[in-house]
This record gives C-alpha cells, sequence and structure tokens, in this order.
C-alpha cells in the first residue's frame, strides 16, 4: 500500500476525537475497521491529510439489548455479528446479512458503524437498517444526537452527519412477536459487492402482513427503501400473486446503473426475484 | 504449412542423435494401469511414494524468499507513469517537478532509453515491443517513464507529479475492426497493417472433400476471452549493477532465467558471463513470468545508469492492466459427421487477439501455437487449421496461462463441438465419444494436423469418470428435474493435451533450441545436490526431482538438495512452463543419475573386486549376483569415489545430462461436471467435478492431486468467472481483483479426483507432465454442462465466462421465468 502522506492521531477519547475532527475538518478522515478507506488510499483516490484512527476510544464496541433496542456499538466488527448468540437467535435480517458482507478476513476488522457512515449504496448493512428502521446517534461538539436511518443517507455517499460528528451507535427497535425477516444477497463471488441485494422485515398476523419495510442494495445511487413495494405488500393476505407484484414493483423502483454485475434490465429483474425470495423467507422466520 | 513429414520415421528413433544408448524403460507398446508403481522404501522415497514437499516448511513459516524479500545496501526504488489512453501521441513529459522532489534521482524516458539503442525489445516471438515510447503509447496503462527514488514512497508520490501531456488518437480495441486497418497500431512498421501472420495446417482440400461428402455439419463461433494469470506474487526485480566488477545481477520473476540472461546480453551488449540471473522464490507464474516485461528493462537500465541497486514491485493494479494476457481468440468452426454420426472432419478459422506486439511465448516455427491438436481425442479423416493475428491497442497477448501454447483454446473449441454435434444427432456425450475416441490400438497415432500422439486411452479414462460419478443416475436425475421444470445439466470434457517442448529441432525460444538440463553432484558422506535449468514457481520440483533421483539411486529423497534459478550455478535449460520440467528436466535427471550409476558399478566392482558383469542393481546397491550379502550401497560408493576409487576411473561421482526429448508427450483425461442453474438469477453451480487424469507413471500422488486441484480451480476460473474488460475508449475495467474475480474455496466444487496410468512410452521414466492439464481440461466440462442443462430450451452455445447474466439472458429469451 503505498499511499500518500497523511498525519495520524489516535485519541483514546471521543472528545478528543472530536476536537481533532472539529480542527482538520474536511481534511480529516476517521479510521475505523479501514476497509473502505485504505483501498481507497492505496488508489490514492482518497488523499486525506489527516487520519484520526478511533480504535483506541473504549466503549465504542459492543452488542446489547437495551430499552426495547439492540444497540450495536459503531466499533463493533461484522465478525462479532457473526458470533452473537443474541442477533443470531432474535435478528435473522442482521445475523443473514452479517455471513455476506464481503470476506471472513475483512469482517474480521471491518465495523458495522463505517459500514453505515460511508453510505455507500453498493454496503450491506444501509438496506439492512433501513429495513429495521434503525437509529443513528452521532456525537459532536455540541453532544450526542439520534438521525432516523430514512433520513441518514442523503446522496451518492454522503450521510446526514456534520463534518465534525463521529457516528457512535446504532439502534435496531427488537422486532414484534410474529415478525420476521431475511437479507438475500447475489453476488458475483464472495467478497464482491452484491449486485443486488433486498432486505425485508415484517410483522404477520395469520397471512395478512400488517407491516413490512423493504429495502435494496447496489441498484439505486443512494441506499433505499422500495417503498411501492411495501405498500404493495402491508395490509394484504400474502399470496404467491401478491408476492409477485410486491417484486414487480421493486425491481420497478430500483435505478440500477449498468457495470460489470450486470444491465439495468437484468439487475431490476433479480431484484425482483430476490424480494419475493426474501419475502417468503421472512415469512416463514415469523410463523 | 505442416508439420510433420508423413514420410518421415517415428520420432521415436531420433532419440539415438542424442543419446548412443536407448533409455531402460523405453518401449512403443504401453498398458494402462490405475496402480502407481512403487520400488522403494519409504525411508527412500523414490517415484510413487506421496513425500510431503520439502519445500513447504519454508513457505509455511513464512521463511521463503520472494523479489521483495531482498534488500539490498543503497538500494534505490523505482515506480512508473502510466498512461492514460490506449492510443495517443506524446507530446511532451515534464519531470521538473518530479525531479525536485527530496529523494528523487532520475527519471528515465524513452528519449533517454533512445541514447542507448534500449527503447525497443525483441518479443519471444522476434517482434518487437516498446521498452519506453518515445512517440505514441499503444495501450492504456503501457509504461511512459520511470522514477528513481530513495523510498518506494517518495517514488510514488514523484510519478504523481510527472506532467505528461498527451494527444489522444483512436483506439482499436475490436480485432475485426483492426483488419480494416482504418486505425494503425503500429506505425512504426514498414507494411502498415494490423495484419501480423496468417498461419494453416492440415489438408485443407481433404478437408473440404470430407465436408462435402458429410451427412452432418455443426458450425459454431465461440470466443475464448482475454484472461490473466493473477499469480499472488507480481513481477518484481532488484538489480544490482557494479561498476569496479562490470557484474549485473538481476533478481528477477522469472519463470526462464537462462533465457533472460541470453536476451538481456545480446540486447544490452552486456558480455553474458557478466549477467547473472537470480530466480528466487516464485509466488505463481502459469506463464505470466516467461515475457520479459518494459520494467524489467527499465529496472537494470537504472542501475547501469546510476551504478547503484534498484528495486522495481509491480503493484496489483499494473499486473492486470500492463502485464501480458492469454487467450483471445475468435474461433469459428465447423464439424462434420458421416451418416453413421462418425465424425470425420474439422475445420477452424481463427482470428487471434494478440494486443499491440506478437509477444507469445511460443516456438518460431508455431506461430498459434500447438493450437493445431484441435482434433483432440477423436479419429478423424481430415482437418485444417488457419488462425490470422492482428494488432490492436490492447497489451500483448499470448502468454500460455497454465496452457502449452494455445491448447486451451484447442480444447475448448473440440469438445464443445463434440458436445453440440452429439446433442444435434441426439446422442448421449458420453456414449458419443466413446463411439469417436481414438482406440488404444491405435497408438502411436498420427492426427491429421501431423501430431504423433505417443500414448493414451481415452476410453478408460472416461469410464472411470463416469463410474465415479454415477453417470447413468445422474441422467436420470435430470429427466426427473426437467419434468419438474428444474435445470440440471451434465457436461463431459475428453481432452488431449501436448506438453513437453522440445524436441529441439521443431522447438525453440528465439533460436535457442528447447530441451532441458540437470546436473547431480554426489558429495563424499552420501549426500546429493542436483541443479536444473527449470525452475520452479509453486510446482514442488524440490520434491519431485528429489524423488526421481532417489529412484535411480537409492538415495533418499530427503538427502538430495534441489537448486534452480541461478543462472551462475545452474545448468543451462529453458525454464519452467507449458507442463515441461518432468518431460524434459525431469528426463535429464534420469539420464544424469544412469550415468552416475553406470560409474558407480565400476568403483563397486573394484571395492567388492568382481567383474562389473557380475553386479546386478537392487534399489540402492550394486549387488553380486547369486550373493545379495556381498554389496555396495550408493553411500559406500560415493565415499569410495572421493577416498577410494579405482587407478582409470577418475575421481568424484558427478553427471550432467542435457536431455532433448523425441517427441512431445500427450498427458490427457476425462472430467465430468455436474451443474444446476438457478431459473431466477442465472446462477450456475457446480455441484460435482470429477477429474480422471493420466500423465503416465506418477511421480508423487500427493504433488500430482495438489497440481490438479490447483489447475481445476483455474479452469473454472475463466469458465464461469474472469475476463479482462476493456471499455469503448480501451480502458481495462477489470484492474483490481474487485472486478477481475478469481474464483476462491467459496466457489469451487469439491474436487474429486483419480487416475488412470498410460506412460510415456518415450520418457525415460514414462511421466508426461501434469500441471496443465486440469486448466485446460476444465472450462468445457463446466460449459458443456451449461449448456447440456438448457438444451432442449433451444440455447445451443455460450461463451466463457458463463456469468449468471448471460445465462439469465439465454432462460428469459427461452420464455423461463421465475
Amino acid at each position: 500500500m503505498i499511499t500518500g502522506q497523511f498525519t495520524y492521531f489516535a485519541p483514546t477519547t471521543i472528545e478528543e476525537a472530536i476536537q481533532l475532527l472539529d480542527e482538520h475538518g474536511f481534511e480529516a478522515k476517521i479510521l475505523a475497521g479501514g476497509q473502505s478507506l485504505i483501498p481507497a488510499m492505496r488508489f490514492r483516490l482518497s488523499q486525506p491529510g489527516v487520519i484520526i484512527d478511533i480504535n483506541g476510544i473504549d466503549g465504542l464496541s459492543g452488542i446489547r439489548e437495551e430499552d426495547g433496542n439492540l444497540v450495536i456499538g459503531a466499533l463493533t466488527r461484522e465478525s462479532m455479528l457473526e458470533g452473537s448468540h443474541l442477533v443470531q437467535s432474535r435478528y435473522p435480517l442482521l445475523a443473514d446479512a452479517a455471513t455476506v458482507i464481503a470476506d471472513p478476513v475483512v469482517r474480521n476488522m471491518a465495523t458495522v458503524g463505517g459500514n453505515i457512515a460511508h453510505a455507500d449504496p453498493a454496503n450491506d448493512h444501509p438496506a439492512v437498517m433501513l429495513a429495521y428502521n434503525a437509529e443513528v446517534t452521532a456525537v459532536g461538539p455540541n453532544g450526542a444526537r439520534t438521525i432516523a436511518i430514512d433520513d441518514f443517507f442523503v446522496d451518492f455517499f454522503e450521510n446526514a452527519m456534520e463534518d465534525n460528528e463521529i457516528l457512535t451507535e446504532i439502534r435496531i427497535p427488537t422486532p414484534a412477536s410474529n415478525s420476521g425477516g431475511a437479507y438475500i444477497k447475489l453476488e458475483r463471488k464472495v467478497g464482491d459487492y452484491a449486485i443486488s441485494a433486498v432486505a425485508v422485515q415484517l410483522t404477520m398476523n395469520g397471512d395478512t402482513c400488517i407491516a413490512a419495510r423493504i429495502a435494496l442494495t447496489n441498484v439505486n445511487p443512494v441506499p433505499m427503501r422500495a417503498e411501492n413495494a411495501e405498500r404493495a405488500l402491508v395490509g394484504m393476505t400474502v399470496t404467491d400473486d401478491v408476492i409477485e407484484t410486491v417484486g414487480e414493483e421493486a425491481g420497478a423502483e430500483c435505478d440500477p446503473s449498468p457495470d460489470l454485475r450486470g444491465s439495468i434490465d437484468y439487475k431490476r429483474d433479480i431484484t425482483r426475484v430476490l424480494t419475493k425470495r426474501a419475502i417468503n423467507l421472512a415469512i416463514e422466520r415469523a410463523h | 504449412m505442416t508439420y510433420h513429414d508423413p514420410g518421415k520415421p517415428k520420432q521415436i528413433d531420433d532419440r539415438n542423435e542424442y543419446h548412443s544408448e536407448k533409455p531402460e524403460g523405453v518401449s512403443s507398446q504401453v498398458e494402462t494401469t490405475e496402480e502407481i508403481r512403487v520400488t522403494t522404501p519409504p525411508e527412500i522415497s523414490g517415484m510413487g511414494h506421496r513425500m510431503k514437499r520439502k519445500e513447504d516448511p519454508r513457505f509455511l513459516q513464512g521463511k521463503g524468499n520472494y523479489i521483495d524479500d531482498i534488500k539490498l545496501p543503497g538500494m534505490l526504488y523505482m515506480d512508473i507513469v502510466r498512461s492514460p489512453y490506449a492510443h495517443a501521441k506524446i507530446l511532451n513529459i515534464d519531470a521538473s517537478a518530479a525531479l525536485e522532489l527530496d529523494g528523487v534521482l532520475a527519471v528515465i524516458t524513452g528519449k533517454d532509453l533512445e541514447a542507448h539503442n534500449l527503447h525497443w525489445m525483441p518479443t519471444f516471438q522476434s517482434d518487437t515491443q516498446m521498452v519506453l515510447p518515445t512517440d505514441k503509447v499503444i495501450y492504456y496503462a503501457q509504461e511512459v517513464c520511470a522514477v528513481i527514488a530513495t523510498s518506494r514512497y517518495i517514488a510514488a508520490d514523484a510519478v504523481e507529479l510527472v506532467q505528461v501531456e498527451y494527444e489522444p488518437l483512436e483506439p482499436v480495441i475490436d480485432p475485426f475492426e483492426a483488419l480494416e486497418d482504418r486505425v494503425i497500431v503500429r506505425e512504426d512498421k514498414e507494411v502498415k497493417t494490423n495484419r501480423t501472420w496468417h498461419w494453416e495446417t492440415g489438408d485443407k482440400d481433404a478437408t473440404d472433400k470430407v465436408f462435402r461428402e458429410a451427412a452432418h455439419v455443426v458450425k459454431q463461433y465461440m470466443y475464448l476471452p482475454r484472461i490473466h494469470v493473477a499469480s499472488i506474487e507480481t513481477c518484481g526485480m532488484v538489480a544490482n549493477y557494479n561498476s569496479s566488477t562490470g557484474k549485473m545481477q538481476l533478481y528477477m520473476t522469472s519463470q526462464a532465467p537462462h533465457a533472460v540472461r541470453t536476451v538481456f546480453a545480446l540486447v544490452s551488449g552486456l558480455p553474458e558471463q557478466k549477467i547473472q540471473v537470480i530466480s528466487p522464490d516464485i509466488g505463481g507464474g502459469f506463464g505470466g513470468k516467461v515475457p520479459v516485461y518494459p520494467g524489467y528493462v527499465v529496472c537494470a537500465v537504472a542501475s547501469l545508469l546510476i551504478g547503484k541497486p534498484v528495486k522495481w514491485i509491480e503493484d496489483r493494479s499494473e499486473n492486470l492492466q500492463a502485464d501480458s494476457f492469454a487467450r483471445d481468440y475468435h474461433i469459428n468452426a465447423e464439424l462434420a459427421a458421416d451418416a453413421d454420426g462418425k465424425i470425420v472432419g474439422l475445420r477452424v478459422d481463427t482470428l487471434a487477439d494478440n494486443g499491440c506486439t506478437d509477444g507469445q511465448a511460443s516456438s518460431s516455427k508455431f506461430p498459434a501455437g500447438l493450437y493445431s491438436i484441435c482434433t483432440g481425442a477423436y479419429d478423424l479423416k481430415a482437418a485444417h487449421v488457419s488462425v490470422d493475428s492482428v494488432y490492436t491497442t490492447k497489451p500483448t497477448g499470448g502468454v500460455a496461462y497454465r496452457c502449452s501454447f494455445r491448447v486451451t483454446e484447442a480444447v475448448h473449441m473440440i469438445e464443445r463441438m463434440t458436445d453440440i454435434l452429439a446433442h444435434d444427432l441426439g446422442i448421449d456425450p458420453a456414449e458419443y465419444r466413446l463411439k469417436n475416441f481414438i482406440r488404444p490400438d491405435q497408438f502411436p497415432y498420427r492426427s491429421p494436423t501431423g501430431w504423433e500422439y505417443d500414448s493414451g486411452n481415452y476410453e478408460a479414462a472416461l469410464k472411470k469418470a463416469m463410474d465415479m460419478i454415477g453417470y447413468d443416475d445422474l441422467r436420470g436425475e435430470q429427466a426427473e428435474k426437467r419434468e419438474r421444470g428444474e435445470l440440471m445439466g451434465i457436461g463431459i470434457s475428453s481432452f488431449v493435451e501436448v506438453v513437453g517442448a522440445g524436441p529441439s529441432k521443431d522447438f525453440d525460444i528465439l533460436g535457442i533450441k528447447m530441451f532441458d538440463s540437470a546436473e547431480i553432484r554426489i558429495h563424499p558422506t552420501g549426500k546429493a545436490l542436483a541443479r536444473f535449468g527449470t525452475k520452479s514457481q509453486g510446482q514442488g520440483h524440490e520434491t519431485t526431482y528429489a524423488q526421481i533421483i532417489a529412484e535411480e539411486l537409492g538415495l533418499p529423497a530427503a538427502d538430495i538438495e534441489i537448486e534452480e534459478g541461478d543462472t551462475d550455478t545452474a545448468p543451462y535449460g529453458l525454464g519452467t512452463y507449458a507442463s515441461r520440467s518432468t518431460p524434459t528436466a525431469g528426463a535429464a535427471a534420469v539420464m544424469a543419475a544412469r550415468k552416475i550409476k553406470a560409474k558407480a558399478k565400476k568403483i563397486a566392482a573394484h571395492l567388492l573386486e568382481v567383474n562389473e558383469d557380475d553386479l546386478e542393481w537392487d534399489v540402492n546397491k550394486w549387488q553380486v549376483k547369486g550373493s545379495p550379502e556381498q554389496a555396495k550401497t550408493i553411500q559406500d560408493i560415493a565415499f569410495a569415489a572421493y577416498t577410494n576409487h579405482p587407478d582409470d576411473v577418475e575421481a568424484g561421482l558427478e553427471a550432467t545430462d542435457y536431455y532433448n526429448p523425441p517427441n512431445l508427450t500427450f498427458p490427457f483425461g476425462s472430467y465430468i461436471a455436474v451443474v444446476d442453474i438457478d431459473k431466477g438469477t442465472g446462477v450456475v453451480k457446480v455441484r460435482r467435478f470429477v477429474a480422471i487424469d493420466d500423465c503416465g507413471n506418477i511421480i508423487n500422488p500427493l504433488v500430482v492431486e495438489g497440481q490438479i486441484h490447483g489447475g481445476l480451480t483455474q479452469g473454472l476460473a475463466p469458465a464461469l468467472y474472469e475476463e479482462i474488460v476493456y471499455d469503448e475508449n480501451g480502458t481495462c475495467l477489470t484492474g483490481t481483483l474487485a472486478d477481475y474475480l478469481l474464483p476462491t474455496a467459496v466457489e469451487s466444487p469439491k474436487w474429486e479426483t483419480g487416475h488412470t496410468i498410460t506412460p510415456s512410452p518415450h520418457h525415460p521414466i514414462g511421466a508426461k507432465g501434469v500441471g496443465e492439464s486440469p486448466t485446460v481440461g476444465a472450462p468445457p466440462a463446466i460449459a458443456n454442462a451449461v449448456v447440456d442443462a438448457m438444451w432442449h430450451l433451444g440455447v445451443r452455445h455460450i461463451d466463457i465466462p458463463i456469468t449468471p447474466e448471460k445465462v439469465w439472458k439465454a432462460l428469459r429469451e427461452a420464455g423461463v421465468q421465475d
């Protein structure tokens, strides 16, 4: 890795980190797991003058349930989700995603907070958190504030935080009973970004879907909810025809770009297929 | 142009030109067996033992010595400025800002090299290639100039400060468009055309006649995409010129160090004894480390001019974007059968996109390599093959990627065509192959394009593969699944490889005849050192060569040190590629060991005070016939060779052999793949893959299996994943491993391997070479399986790599939904 030159800071408190961010502003980059930042620096696509390494700050890592939420510290490694009994037993959508993000070596370093804060529509957590209706805690010079996930992803690689704020925590509401979720990702090979991926979190009452959020990965410039698809599902008695319609809506409302992963037509059609599969799996898990 | 003169005696007789005695173990008739021959006990570990690799402890402990591990005092670092255009005039290079940076010593441009007449170099196909451009660039990421600095980081910073002014020119990416000569790639050539050469072989008239009379003819266009070896270690060099001694040491990632030394001497004018090429441990070569790349030359020139060691290590993107590529063949094939369905003729027209220069690693006699092996395992009446080569504004093509010179292209074509013909005739592809194979009693077999296949039993290998995978049951399962609308396919590839170049009369590198060498020295204490002209890049030579010598001399393989890669110490050889090490240097090891054994016999006779004729060899000793307790082991004899040898025998126990094989060897095998296809996404899953290989006698089953596992994965890769892609501007879109998709263990099926053994009749230990068979044989098995799953939907062919989108498109076009 032959990066450009930069100044390296390793603060041990969040206050110190925020002060450094405040001081260096746009020139500074937070180093968490480094799995997106370092490749960009290695290609010199990103040449930050200042690196603020937050790995030495205590208390930013961990998974716990608290006040009706699953609380995930921003520095929690992806591999910790895979190893968490809590996640595996009660948050199947998150558990699904945890096994398909990049590859095991990357997951040992990559952090949940970094995956979200990077606001890359190709990352997996944005869709997962959109489907869960999560909240993000950002801490800045004026203290902490909560940002709803629906308001978090502003534009291509752009989130709703200020330059001097740090993402510290993600809160996922504990699902109601008879809820189920699933994340289905199609990738060219292990470690690849999704050609398309679909996150579904829903609640059933018998055969009727009483709540659902559906979000898509890498088929839109900004991480997106498939709201037309959600509308076609919520309140419906779920049949194959309904699911087909929901899939078609999701395929139609996304806005993929053609690239080596596939054409627009292909990405729309597999979004349709994956949406159907994710709904079926989520319903199976809800019962 | 035809290769063999049919009136000529069999090549096997040519051996006498080079070896006075016909080696033991050579016979014209061979049998096929399944049992691996073992004649030595485990403590000796000669041939057939599953000996663990001697080289592995240092690799597993991180103690290998690769190019980037080499650090010399005062060493400088080189980095390269590369072109952002596929085709552009260079108007100006302004290096002033780079030179002002602290730690930058020099910026070397094409003009600087021109002053020493080093701006162009020959390729291994006797074409020319720019080292650094003086006028224009002709591929994306081409080397434009080089920065020399005191640290790797400063060199990279300086690269960003070099200002190059370009005038973009129209690129030509499509080889069919290149044929129109509207955009000329090589304006340096006297004749302004992109057409490089036209080559044909076989009997055109006879082939046309066979086609006129044929009852069935199938035609198919297919494209074998541009792919890259993508070895884990990229290329690199440490050049160390000593101005006081005039000696140039070149540590480099080369599969052919001696050939490189000679080429360097010829190009640079440095005396050859003052050039030492050292290939240390190499992290994968696969043919990609045969060519000489511009970076090597510039690095060497930098050391020569500055008088200090200079290191150059490519990064991954440089390696993927600018180093030579493999395949890129556009093939139009026709296969003909008679009224009984018997295959009778093959007609092939091919367009070879060789990029900006013809840099193919192949003999000068065969511009399309051994492509004419394309009649494969079938007994045809006639065949005709033609190939045209063109220049395009892309990097050099023609690397023989784990493939003996264009055999992968040939095998893919014939195995796809055979399947298409079988399906068209409504005959099971396995049954169809069995019906058309060259029979065991037809060997040695002369193919319609002039090759003499040494030995083979194609039926035995296919039948074994069918047994192992349960072929009939799978066909039953497929029929049931098809009823339910599920897509499952079974694909076969019964390939014939051709490896082990020489023979010298037909094969050369820039005129240097292809043979290979071994030198064995037995020390007084009965331990040995053996050196070779080849160079392992992971093949396990340190183990297998030792086992060959152990087999011949009875010295424990563990007591034999194997060295390769240092041109100051190793005997001259042509290097390791084209699965040639065992057929050539392995045979040289046998012949050298037998020279030692003959001398040992004289010493043993002297020690035992008997006549030489009274002695017989037994595993590791010469013993008196009828009185085996009277014996001298090879260790006893080694000590005596330095302490108590007969007066009329010179001291020492050493021998060297330069082996020129009488023919190539023809390994073969049958692979069967089973795939399941997801109708919704087009994803192909290889559920099972059985590989039966026949590489003749097996030196080390563990090493052979390892070779096959790796090779199969590198065959899966282009079948489903890998392709180098350019956009319309000629920009490479697959310059990182995020987009150039190397399969991992996750994508690979469990490889189920097995073997038959049909020895080579002309190789002294009956071995054939195996490293490339799986890479050559695997892709058509997978492609055939995919098409087999979709044939009933009207799908006849899908080009590799068979991406999910290609399958999805074919399914949707056929009206299949999910």
